[in-house]
């Protein structure tokens, strides 16, 4: 295996255990768990909306069922996996509530990744430019985003405290994909993504 | 129709004990095989045919002289690759095309059984399937496929022999028969009864067909393989031969016409009682009778599934398979499933429909892969 894994993709794998059982929600083209059942003999289900990505995880013998986060995971029973994954998609739900509810339903835990719409450059395009921010994870214009709910990395701890969802830990990165260390006013600064350990109270 | 010339069959002549308590004490099956077997025996694919198919699922079809019904999916370079597998398919049991059923001689009266022949089931069908799989002396399936009634075919083999295969493709189909497809079915077999031509079942000696009624049970069922905007979309309000309105009660609009076809060209290859029992079966069908219910009924860990649906199939529509889904999901069995965007229909599955092919070339690339075939 040399396929190198989207940094924060990178991260997550490394929070999985040998031989647990992990649903992908938003797999794509199925990197994360191909690498997850190819190294960590890890029982892998994806989630995935897009039928391109679909043939492409089925090219590689994975097992993926067609679905939209929205509306398909009150088909998976409670606790059914140990770790359910949402990668870069949260942001792009219609109704998150919803779909963080059913990811620590389904998983005795969730890990979540999103980009950081604190993230100073973001503040400083649209405080400065008055655009729409855009960068490498967000490439989107305003009228064709996919990603209509966007939050900050406190947004999130905010969301999370009201839902009563147990934060187990946070992973905050940088622009270059490496772990970054900061108390809370700076992480929601200087982070370019966040990754959330979340599981239910 | 000469077709006993063109037919492969094995004889088995120990009895079988049907669903429904009675027994054949002896039987034939009619099958085809294309490609060759490899050394290990480890290449085979069944293929589980619909309610109006046959064994000749690739090719040419000897007895209709047509295009097979699966020809634009099974073959050298196609999806389900002949070159690399070894294609099995064989006629139903109930079937007309040489498998045991109805027309088949009655070894008490020396007779056509007509309906002395016993009703059958789905599981039934799957049994005399195995006995032929046993027979060429495969242990593992690398896959069993259908759609429709062939879907509920391989659901049944998942179920029952889910040790002796290693992947399932079921295509537009479900785990049961709903009160809809009960209710288009009925109406059929209420046609073919209602043919002064069936006596009772017992007209193979008169020299009458019942073929009215059973023309008519398949333009009831054809509607049903296609949607609303495909006839839309192929007949419209077109008139077949003129633009003015007849006044008449011939055949007028396009889609008469078409359906008329339909119904005429079937009633030349298929036996009216076989269309009783066949479609009898499939109304029998519900794996969520068997014990513990659909969560039990894939007990076998190491199946590989793929469900295929379109969107446009209101016959079996998508949400069928999405059950079956949800109660395979809790089990360590593999699933995956797509959902194919068409107008088509139900009918899709046998169409040249460029996006189930590659979804459903991904699939079975991907599990050659994983069993280094």
């Amino acid at each position: 295996m040399t396929k190198i894994l989207r940094n924060d993709l990178q991260i997550i794998s490394s929070m999985i255990k040998q031989n647990e059982k992990v649903l992908d929600v938003g797999c794509g083209n199925g990197n994360l768990i191909e690498f997850l059942s190819k190294n960590k003999n890890v029982d892998c289900k994806g989630v995935e909306i897009e039928l391109s990505n679909m043939n492409i995880c089925l090219k590689k013998g994975l097992s993926v069922v067609q679905g939209d986060a929205n509306y398909d995971l009150n088909d998976f029973s409670d606790n059914s996996f140990s770790t359910v994954i949402l990668s870069q998609t949260i942001q792009a739900t219609i109704f998150p509530e919803r779909v963080i509810k059913n990811l620590i339903r389904i998983g005795k835990r969730a890990i979540i990744s999103f980009p950081n719409f604190g993230y100073w450059r973001i503040r400083k395009d649209f405080f400065f430019n008055g655009r729409m921010p855009k960068n490498d994870i967000l490439p989107f214009e305003w009228f064709n985003t996919p990603n209509i709910h966007l939050c900050s990395v406190d947004d999130f701890v905010k969301f999370c405290k009201k839902l009563k969802i147990t934060i187990n830990y946070q992973i905050l990165l940088n622009k270059d994909g490496k772990k970054v260390f900061f108390n809370k006013f700076m992480g929601n600064l200087l982070s370019y993504q966040a990754i959330f350990c979340v599981s239910k109270k | 129709m000469k077709k006993n010339k063109f037919i492969n069959k094995i004889h088995i002549s120990q009895p079988l004990v049907l669903d429904s308590g009675k027994m054949l004490k002896f039987y034939d099956i009619a099958f085809e095989t294309f490609g060759k077997l490899n050394k290990k025996k480890t290449n085979a694919i069944l293929v589980c045919h619909a309610l109006t198919g046959d064994q000749f699922c690739t090719g040419k079809n000897p007895i209709t002289k047509k295009k097979a019904w699966w020809n634009t999916l099974i073959g050298p370079g196609k999806v389900i690759d002949t070159n690399n597998f070894f294609v099995i398919c064989s006629n139903v049991l109930g079937g007309c095309m040489g498998t045991t059923g109805p027309e088949s001689i009655n070894p008490n009266t020396k007779k056509p059984f007509g309906l002395d022949f016993p009703v059958i089931t789905i599981n039934d069908m799957v049994k005399v399937q195995n006995k032929l799989v046993e027979s060429l002396g495969i242990e593992k399936l690398f896959s069993v496929i259908g759609g429709s009634m062939g879907g509920m075919q391989a659901l049944e083999w998942a179920s029952s022999f889910g040790n002796k295969i290693h992947s399932v493709i079921p295509i537009a189909t479900s785990y049961r028969h709903s009160a809809q497809n009960i209710a288009f079915h009925e109406i059929g077999r209420q046609a073919i009864m209602a043919d002064i031509n069936w006596h009772k079942g017992d007209y193979y000696k008169k020299k009458t067909n019942p073929k009215r009624g059973l023309a008519v049970a398949r333009m009831i069922a054809h509607i049903t393989y296609l949607s609303e905007s495909a006839l839309q979309r192929k007949f419209g309000r077109n008139l077949q031969n003129s633009e003015l309105f007849s006044f008449e009660f011939g055949t007028e609009f396009q889609i008469e016409s078409y359906l008329k076809h339909q119904g005429i060209s079937f009633v030349e290859r298929f036996d009216a009682n076989s269309y009783l029992y066949i479609t009898k079966a499939m109304d029998y069908f519900d794996l969520s009778l068997k014990g513990g219910g659909l969560t039990k009924a894939f007990m076998s860990k190491d199946l590989t599934f793929c469900f295929l649906t379109f969107s446009s199939d209101w016959l079996f529509p998508t949400s069928e398979s999405k059950t079956i889904i949800k109660f395979l999901n809790p089990s360590n069995t593999k699933v995956s499933f797509a959902e194919i965007l068409t107008d088509k229909g139900h009918d899709a599955f046998l169409l040249d429909e460029p996006n189930f092919h590659t979804t459903l070339r991904s699939f079975i690339n991907g599990q050659i892969n994983k069993l280094k075939l």
